[in-house]
């Protein structure tokens, strides 16, 4: 409970009083109206929502697809094999699967380099061209991510009762209509909790183009995402820890208004 | 009607049901070689000089190099600033593992009592507990370091440990775990046999708990390992870092993604694949020893009910 309060809630109202505040006076919305008043804000706004945008609907439509997949193979080696081959990549979460994206990025190492170029990409620099980020992003964060969503699907589809299944089948109900009247809605309430989970988590977008814009000497630029941002502005030239303040703020907005949606209309956790 | 009856009933016509299956290896096989190939990759880069990753006489990506290689660059990867990366493994595991047993020391008597018990504010408690667990935790990690700043933890191993100590999805994983496995009269007729508070916790409830122990620390554990943001901003100084932190020095240290300071920079592809490998590797060790656990969807058990 210590923890919750030191760790979860007192950052949050400390962020708070910092992002109406200069110096330690109080200044209003002034933290804000600069923020948004930076150049760099709206670009680095748009740049988030459309990885959103591109990720979600990937991770939605690839992972339900694959769950029901694997849920529909008869043999249970095969089935087992493919969701452990697919979670494996989660042990790369964080710096280390941009690391090694960065390689198959790379066309004078990557062992796809012949895919690469086949899009037109003979050099890395080329490849992480800004317009190409918002998929490589998708990319990324796809192979290291859906593993674990394709298993809690799975597990979800698990708990949906044979006589249920049967029951569609006499009806004559082939796999395909199966999945979309009765196993896809039945999966709704987690596919709900994943896409919000996937939206909070997207908006923070941090290492990867952190870590690309390291490597890219600048071609992906520092101030990205939002959460770079938030990042120049505390540790930046500026040392502006109240602006810095003011953008985590409104990312936790986001966040926390997204939970707040599951929390209090999925009814998913209603215990009590 | 039998199983056989129903099969007859159910079964498409010949050539739909062949099509149906051959689609679905077709999408195992596609999607295993894109999780599968990079890593592939991975584990035998680090068997290759320079030139051999880059093709240059024809290797094939997919080749293995030598052991001698291998070596090689395990050597030039190990010596790097006096073998900083031993530090930097050293400091992960320092803030994992010690953030793990506070972690378990946390939660689980949290989420006891929170299943086990009434009290004034409980559903205030458990509702902050599933908000702040559904905000991602870079959301959180600038407003810590502005706290931290604040009271001077900065650059201090607790700066780390404690933020990844603080992990409300294991109180909710406890909580869940308690109120559906354990009923509260077991509990009143320990109390009825004469057992103090402390005494049914320790003897009755911890044994049982040991399933969800092994989940909050698997989940915990995990995820500070891979955690980057936060111990980036409040570790300063490469002597501090975690391994997942020190990869991007090492990056920073690799002419290829540098070409600008050529001369100074001693790290190569292959080694920076090599410490790739080498950073991920406690989690993926983890990870083969809970396969089990992970693919029949345990995790979504706990995490759903």
């Amino acid at each position: 409970m210590l923890l919750l309060l030191a760790f979860g809630i007192g950052p949050m109202l400390f962020a708070l009083y910092l992002s109406f505040t200069k110096g330690g006076a109080f200044v209003g919305f002034d933290n804000f109206v600069k923020v948004f008043g930076d150049f760099r804000f709206f670009p680095a706004v748009q740049h988030v929502a459309l990885f959103v945008g591109i990720w979600l609907v990937t991770l939605i439509v690839l992972v339900v697809v694959l769950a029901l997949v694997v849920h529909a193979v008869r043999s249970r080696w095969l089935s087992a094999t493919s969701r452990f081959l697919f979670y494996i990549p989660g042990a790369f979460a964080g710096s280390a699967s941009v690391l090694l994206w960065l390689f198959l990025l790379d066309p004078s190492v990557s062992p796809i380099a012949v895919l690469l170029e086949q899009f037109g990409f003979s050099s890395f620099i080329q490849t992480v061209a800004q317009d190409n980020l918002p998929v490589i992003f998708t990319i990324i964060a796809f192979w290291a991510g859906a593993g674990g969503w394709i298993i809690i699907m799975y597990g979800a589809l698990n708990t949906i009762s044979q006589d249920v299944m049967e029951a569609a089948r006499i009806d004559g109900a082939g796999p395909l209509k199966t999945a979309w009247y009765i196993q896809i809605p039945l999966m709704r309430k987690w596919i709900v909790y994943m896409a919000i989970v996937s939206l909070a988590a997207g908006s923070q977008l941090f290492v990867e183009p952190r870590v690309l814009s390291q490597a890219s000497r600048g071609v992906v630029p520092k101030d990205y995402s939002l959460n770079q941002l938030a990042y120049q502005f505390a540790f930046g030239t500026q040392s502006d820890y109240n602006g810095s303040a003011a953008i985590s703020i409104l990312l936790l907005i986001v966040a926390t208004g997204l939970a707040a949606v599951f929390v209090f209309r999925g009814g998913l956790f209603d215990r009590d | 009607m039998t199983a056989t009856n129903l099969r007859a009933v159910t079964t498409a016509p010949a050539p739909a049901r062949w099509i149906g299956r051959v689609l679905v290896i077709a999408v195992l096989a596609f999607f295993s070689v894109f999780f599968v190939l990079p890593l592939a990759w991975l584990l035998l880069a680090p068997t290759k000089s320079q030139t051999q990753l880059n093709g240059l006489n024809g290797e094939l990506p997919f080749s293995f190099g030598s052991f001698g290689q291998l070596a090689e660059n395990w050597n030039g990867l190990v010596t790097f600033q006096n073998g900083i990366i031993w530090t930097w493994l050293g400091n992960s595991v320092l803030y994992s593992g010690v953030a793990l047993v506070l972690t378990i020391l946390v939660t689980i008597p949290a989420g006891y009592a929170l299943a086990m018990t009434t009290f004034k504010g409980r559903r205030l408690v458990l509702i902050t507990t599933l908000m702040v667990m559904l905000i991602p935790n870079t959301a959180l990690a600038l407003p810590i370091f502005l706290e931290l700043t604040r009271v001077r933890l900065i650059g201090t191993p607790l700066a780390v440990i404690l933020p990844f100590a603080f992990f409300p999805f294991g109180v909710y994983l406890a909580y869940i775990y308690f109120s559906t496995t354990m009923s509260r009269d077991l509990l009143d007729a320990a109390r009825i046999d004469g057992a103090g508070e402390w005494r049914v916790f320790t003897k009755i409830a911890m044994p049982l708990a040991t399933p969800v122990i092994a989940l909050v620390g698997f989940f915990n554990f995990v995820g500070n390992w891979n955690n980057y943001f936060l111990p980036f901003i409040t570790q300063p100084g490469s002597r501090k870092m975690p391994v997942q932190v020190g990869l991007t020095e090492l990056l920073s240290n690799t002419p290829t993604f540098n070409p600008t300071n050529v001369a100074s920079l001693t790290i190569s592809l292959p080694q920076l694949a090599l410490a790739t490998l080498i950073s991920v590797a406690p989690v993926l060790i983890v990870f083969l020893f809970s396969q089990r656990f992970l693919v029949t969807g345990l995790t979504a058990g706990a995490t759903k009910e």
